[in-house]
């Protein structure tokens, strides 16, 4: 066992992947020599040499078309997209090219790859370098989505991502990279689709995503000690595939549903699960699911206005209480 | 002078003692040319009867470059092709009927009607899809050369594309990248001299809208004429040479007509009074049928060249005609690499 930071998380599980198997190879920009501007992929260049540590020029079609072009004849590529905000520049390749390959060519092409990104709100960075876009992933046949919550997870997820034969998009938190965690020795390999509990309760079942779950954790313990709530949290971690079966499970013993979501309202991912939960699980609701999200606006870049959008603590908290109580 | 004829190559030499390329290579040339403007003609013919169904974009008038290159191609070498693709997958060596079948949308065609005709794929025979995106496929050739180039091997990635697609984003991204990383890879510019319905030099700064970009990434600027089938083998040639020697990227820009509108549904009306008259005087298999005989091969060789695909196509056709649409039980399959779709449990 030993403390890890997030960011040190990822470096560990590239490493790892890179040091099992020679097919997987890195690129992206000021990935290599500059080790990456959140500084998530320091030494890999010098541990695995220029020809499989890659900086690429700004070029993020180019980044994502050499990625799925090496992994349908054979590689097994990590992409990284600095912002996941710039997945509107190279989208082509998200939405169109890399998911639908295999479909198309009747299950001739592969495209066995893994698209690491920057994900999410917290550095005061503004409308276009903050954005939690899980959701854009999420609604296209053919890809995973995955975005892990704490250092443990990183690795292993990222482990299993690496290994699936399908193109998985790995979300990172930007606000998470500085967080610790207890990670275990040797090697972590997790399994991608598997959400987990990561607190037990009975009164209402919290799913939350990435930044989200230490949030809802932090929700819990008040609900618990301030108001006698006591809360499951589910971390959801893979939105593709989906582990509906713990989820609802969940549900089965709560009664109560609540998702907290980093992105603006429409079309998030706690919608996609809410009307899944009405469809099979309507008769284990005791009252209405409620979506706590970030309003449907584009991010403010000061801090002060920032916080008043990203669900907090104190609102999950009131949203909650609020909802058991009426 | 219309647009784009004046770059013919010089007469080539007509001592058969002089020829680079040789009898075999010729004839098998000469015959795929036929091949695929004929079974392009019957995809058309279908498309009136009602058997064609969805989209379709001919190259018809463009053969010689998909024959020339293909023809310097080794196996294992890779293609990239776009939706105006039938002519490159053919070339490669794809049946007949699995081409037609994928444009009828029947149980046998390519990819048994899951891609339809702009996303024709043949994995065994080098194919690695036809993309239907503008400019979509030049980063991602370049990813198949990077495969190439770390694994060591000797294949080299092809990328056709149009005109048009010179001003995308993607195809200067691609071009920069490649040659950044030395990647062997080659890119093949088919100046058709339009876009979909607009003449390219309207909507172009340059005069040649690929070669004139090369200098921008440190490539040569070759030009050529891509209604000779020689002439494209022999540029072709020299540029999977140098990529398997480690020299890096090409860019070569053919000049060609389209005979046909750009799709199906598109009658050709925006084209200048002649222009289609002048372009079919230098038509490919024409040029190639003299040549043929300039070098001395008998009528009665070429005639059963062109009986015999005729009759291959009539086959390939009769074959696709009797062929059931796909099974319903394909729609769900092959999404994930698990073979089916599930994205929860
Ligand atoms: C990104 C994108 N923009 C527009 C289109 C619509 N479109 C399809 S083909 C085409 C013309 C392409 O021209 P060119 O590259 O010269 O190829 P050609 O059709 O002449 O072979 C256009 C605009 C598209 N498929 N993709
Ligand atoms: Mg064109």
């Amino acid at each position: 066992m030993a403390e890890l930071t997030y960011r040190d998380a990822v470096t560990r599980g590239i490493a790892q992947e890179m040091a099992r198997d020679p097919d997987v190879v890195f690129l992206g920009e000021d990935v290599a020599k500059a080790g990456g501007v959140f500084k998530t992929t320091v030494g890999l260049l010098e541990q695995f040499g220029p020809l499989r540590v890659r900086d690429t020029p700004i070029s993020e079609q180019a980044i994502l078309g050499a990625a799925m072009g090496a992994a349908m004849t054979g590689l097994k590529p990590i992409a990284e997209i600095m912002f996941s905000d710039f997945f509107a520049v190279c989208f082509d390749y998200i939405a169109n090219e890399i998911p639908k390959s295999r479909y198309m060519s009747n299950g001739q092409l592969k495209c066995p790859l893994v698209v690491r990104t920057g994900n999410g709100a917290g550095s005061r960075f503004g409308a276009q370098h903050s954005q939690s876009v899980e959701n854009w992933a999420m609604m296209i046949p053919g890809l995973k989505v995955v975005a892990p919550s704490n250092p443990r997870d990183v690795i292993g997820l990222l482990a299993a991502a690496v290994r699936d034969p399908d193109p998985v998009i790995f979300f990172e938190h930007k606000s998470l990279y500085a967080t610790k965690g207890e990670v275990p020795d040797g090697e972590i390999v997790d399994e991608l689709g598997t959400a987990s509990i990561v607190r037990s309760g009975r009164d209402a079942t919290i799913l939350a995503l990435a930044l989200m779950v230490p949030r809802a954790l932090a929700a819990a313990e008040r609900l618990k000690s301030e108001h006698g709530i006591d809360c499951e949290v589910v971390d959801v971690r893979s939105l593709v595939p989906l582990d509906t079966q713990t989820i609802l499970g969940s549900l089965a013993r709560t009664h109560r549903l609540f998702t907290v979501e980093e992105n603006p309202r429409l079309c998030g991912w706690g919608a996609e699960i809410v009307s899944i939960a009405a469809d099979e699980a309507f008769y284990d609701l005791d009252g209405p699911p409620v979506r706590i999200t970030t309003p449907h606006l584009p991010l403010p870049a000061a801090d002060i206005l920032e916080d008043m959008v990203l669900p907090t603590v104190d609102r999950i908290v009131d949203r909650v209480r609020r909802s058991l109580s009426a | 002078m219309t647009k784009g004829l004046g770059h013919a190559q010089p007469a080539i030499a007509l001592d058969p003692r002089n020829d680079d390329i040789g009898e075999t290579m010729r004839l098998t040339m000469y015959r795929m040319q036929v091949e695929i403007r004929e079974s392009e003609q019957r995809a058309y013919d279908l498309f009136l009867q009602n058997l064609v169904k969805g989209t379709s974009h001919l190259s018809l008038g463009q053969e010689a470059v998909a024959v020339g290159f293909a023809a310097a191609m080794k196996p294992g070498d890779l293609s990239f092709c776009t939706y105006r693709g039938h002519a490159h997958t053919l070339a490669r060596g794809v049946p007949i009927e699995k081409v037609l079948g994928e444009l009828m949308q029947r149980d046998n065609g390519l990819m048994r009607g899951k891609g339809g005709s702009m996303h024709l794929t043949s994995v065994e025979h080098g194919v690695m899809g036809s993309y239907a995106i503008v400019g979509a496929h030049l980063p991602i050739a370049c990813g198949a050369a990077w495969r190439a180039q770390y694994k060591g091997a000797k294949d080299v990635s092809v990328c056709f594309f149009g005109d048009g697609t010179t001003n995308i984003g993607a195809f200067h991204e691609a071009l920069n990248f490649a040659s950044v990383w030395k990647l062997p890879v080659i890119f093949v510019c088919e100046n058709n001299l339009y876009m979909e319905y607009t003449p390219i030099s309207e909507v172009t700064a340059v005069e040649h809208p690929a070669a004139d970009r090369a200098a921008s990434y440190g490539l040569e600027r070759i030009v050529i004429d891509g209604q000779d089938a020689d002439a494209v083998y022999r540029a072709a040639t020299a540029a999977y040479e140098k990529a398997r020697a480690g020299g890096g990227p090409s860019l070569i820009e053919c000049m060609t007509y389209r005979y046909s509108g750009h799709s199906r549904a598109d009658p050709a009306k925006y084209r200048p009074e002649g222009e289609l008259d002048a372009w079919k005087k230098r038509d490919p298999i024409k040029i190639y049928r003299e040549r043929l005989i300039q070098f001395g091969i008998a009528e009665t060789v070429i005639a059963k060249i062109e009986a015999d695909v005729k009759r291959r196509v009539d086959e390939a056709t009769e074959k696709c005609k009797a062929a059931p649409p796909p099974s319903l039980d394909i729609l769900t399959t092959d999404v994930y690499a698990d073979g089916g779709w599930a994205w929860r449990n």
